[in-house]
């Protein structure tokens, strides 16, 4: 794995320079670059197969990269779009999965839980979650850990309309207490701009745009301003939203 | 011909596991899947009620009360078929004498020898070739080769090789009872979803660990089904293999007592093996509720 990892030198910054990434001969990332600040909640937008997820598997160590330089913390987690329990554990063991399982462990993991709104679920079983549960354990499983950078891919894609909202409120309020450094990926732009600092759009297997998002929190769809800015992502994706007869 | 036999029939009897597996296998993403949940879920713990109960028995209760009247009525020649009463009391006769259980312990005797031995090894390889390519490079080609080969078949050459001791027997069924562990268990640790995989290794497992607290626990289901599958092979396999010469066991009771045309006692033994195999059932089902104790909570609909 090319990924290093400088805890030191850029203490908690994640630094990404000209990473290049191609499958069979076809390229998903070239010259791609982004720095995510220690705190910075960073959204990037992509279309599908936009090599989005390829970059936060690099991050994660999931993936090596052909070319460039990748500096990340070495405390890194991931909340992936399912919730990738382990059935056979239940909730509290799946949370320090990894981990040994001492007292204090098992007390973060209660916390973490907790902190999902899922105190007391310790021992249940995975199986019986609903989907969003399910999703809040994966985030406390991420949390628990104390993460330098806390890597999302599209966590929310799965989830109905009103768990989706619930969930990306905790995960900005969870983000702002415990202020590690985030990358969402995402392609839907309401998200980004909801939860972002900043937001960047991967267009060609590279940052294309990168715009700060200047509203206060906690944000709302309906601010002025947030449709011209919606618009403006949007056209950056190559879509042009206007549905109905002229 | 034999295998084939008693997958359905394992699977005709135990909805539970089939519907355990065939969820365990989906990935955790399908599990949204509304076929794998409802599966699981009419699998759960849901109680009878009398009247599906009353149902479920009267086929059986009519079919032991139509032996009972023919037998009575002298429908049902005695000579061709013995009556409940008979049967009853021949199972008698050989339990007092000590007749029965000298003979099936000593069947019980050769299975758990040659289970342990086959389903021992059946197990070893199947995790061996699931978690390496080496061990699968090296072990599943040949495996799947010999898998073909109807176990039965080789019986005459054992016996040739071995003489009519207790060697081939055990044998056989040691060689009925890999496979269906073997490709159960490879298959299980193979199939793991990679995605849970992933997940353990960004949370800290590496090697060992991930064995130990994704792969194995994740395989279980699936062992499970190969050591039903496993049990009900070896009993197979035991029958045959006592019905050629041998000198004590079920199967020798069997065919003395088709020499002397005591047909109450061969319908004892024929119960005796039906016993058998809805034990190993519920010896199984046992072992899923202990090793299995979030499959039977089915899942949240």
């Amino acid at each position: 794995m090319t990924t290093q990892t400088v805890p030191d030198l850029a203490a908690g910054t994640v630094h990404v320079q000209g990473v290049g990434k191609s499958y069979g001969g076809r390229t998903i990332l070239s010259d791609f670059s982004l720095t995510v600040r220690p705190g910075e909640f960073v959204a990037l937008l992509g279309a599908s197969g936009s090599g989005k997820t390829t970059l936060l598997r690099i991050l994660a160590g999931l993936e090596a990269h052909d070319t460039g330089t990748v500096d990340a913390p070495a405390e890194r987690t991931v909340v992936f779009q399912e919730p990738r329990l382990v059935a056979s554990k239940r909730v509290g063991p799946n949370v320090i999965l990894g981990q040994r399982s001492t007292r204090e462990r098992r007390a973060a993991a209660s916390a973490a839980l907790a902190e999902v709104g899922l105190g007391g679920r310790e021992a249940a079983w995975p199986t019986t979650l609903s989907g969003g549960e399910a999703q809040r354990v994966a985030l406390a499983r991420a949390l628990v850990r104390d993460p330098r950078l806390l890597l999302l891919d599209e966590p929310f894609a799965a989830l109905d309309a009103l768990t989706r909202i619930r969930m990306q409120a905790l995960v900005a309020e969870l983000c702002h207490e415990h202020q590690p450094a985030v990358l969402l990926v995402t392609h839907d732009v309401d998200e980004a701009i909801l939860l972002a600092d900043r937001v960047a759009v991967l267009q060609d297997g590279k940052v294309g745009v990168e715009l700060e998002v200047p509203f206060d929190r906690p944000r709302r769809r309906g601010v002025p301003g947030f449709g011209d800015f919606r618009r403006r992502l949007l056209h950056e994706l190559g879509v042009e939203e206007a549905i109905g007869a002229a | 011909m034999t295998a084939g036999t008693t997958t359905s029939r394992a699977r005709a009897e135990a909805p539970p596991v089939a519907a355990a597996t065939a969820a365990g296998t989906v990935p955790a993403t399908a599990a949204g899947a509304a076929g794998a949940r409802t599966g699981a879920t009419s699998s759960g713990r849901k109680r009878r009620s009398p009247r599906d109960v009353l149902l479920r028995a009267s086929v059986p209760t009519a079919i032991l009360a139509l032996w009972f009247l023919g037998s009575t009525q002298g429908w049902i020649d005695e000579k061709q078929f013995p009556a409940p009463w008979q049967v009853a009391d021949a199972f008698a006769r050989l339990v007092s004498t000590g007749v029965l259980w000298e003979n099936l312990s000593v069947s019980l005797g050769r299975v758990a020898v040659g289970f342990a031995v086959g389903g021992l090894l059946g197990l070893t390889l199947g995790v061996v070739a699931g978690l390496f390519r080496l061990g699968d490079q090296l072990l599943d080609p040949t495996l799947q080769m010999l898998r073909t080969i109807p176990f039965l078949a080789i019986a005459p050459l054992l016996i040739l090789w071995f003489g009519i001791d207790e060697r081939p027997k055990i044998i056989i069924i040691a060689a009925a009872a890999l496979f269906p562990l073997y490709l159960n268990t490879h298959s299980g640790v193979r199939n793991v979803d990679r995605k849970i995989l992933e997940a353990g290794t960004v949370f800290g497992l590496r090697g060992l660990g991930l064995v130990r607290h994704v792969i194995l626990p994740e395989a279980v289901p699936s062992v499970l089904v190969g050591l039903r599958v496993s049990l009900s092979v070896s009993l197979l396999a035991l029958i045959v293999a006592e019905m050629s010469n041998a000198p004590r066991g079920i199967g020798f009771l069997m065919v003395s007592a088709q020499q002397y045309f005591q047909m109450d006692v061969l319908v004892v033994c024929v119960l005796i093996y039906a016993v058998w195999g809805l034990s190993v059932d519920l010896v199984v089902r046992l072992l899923e509720r202990i090793l299995l104790p979030y499959k039977r909570l089915g899942r949240r609909p």
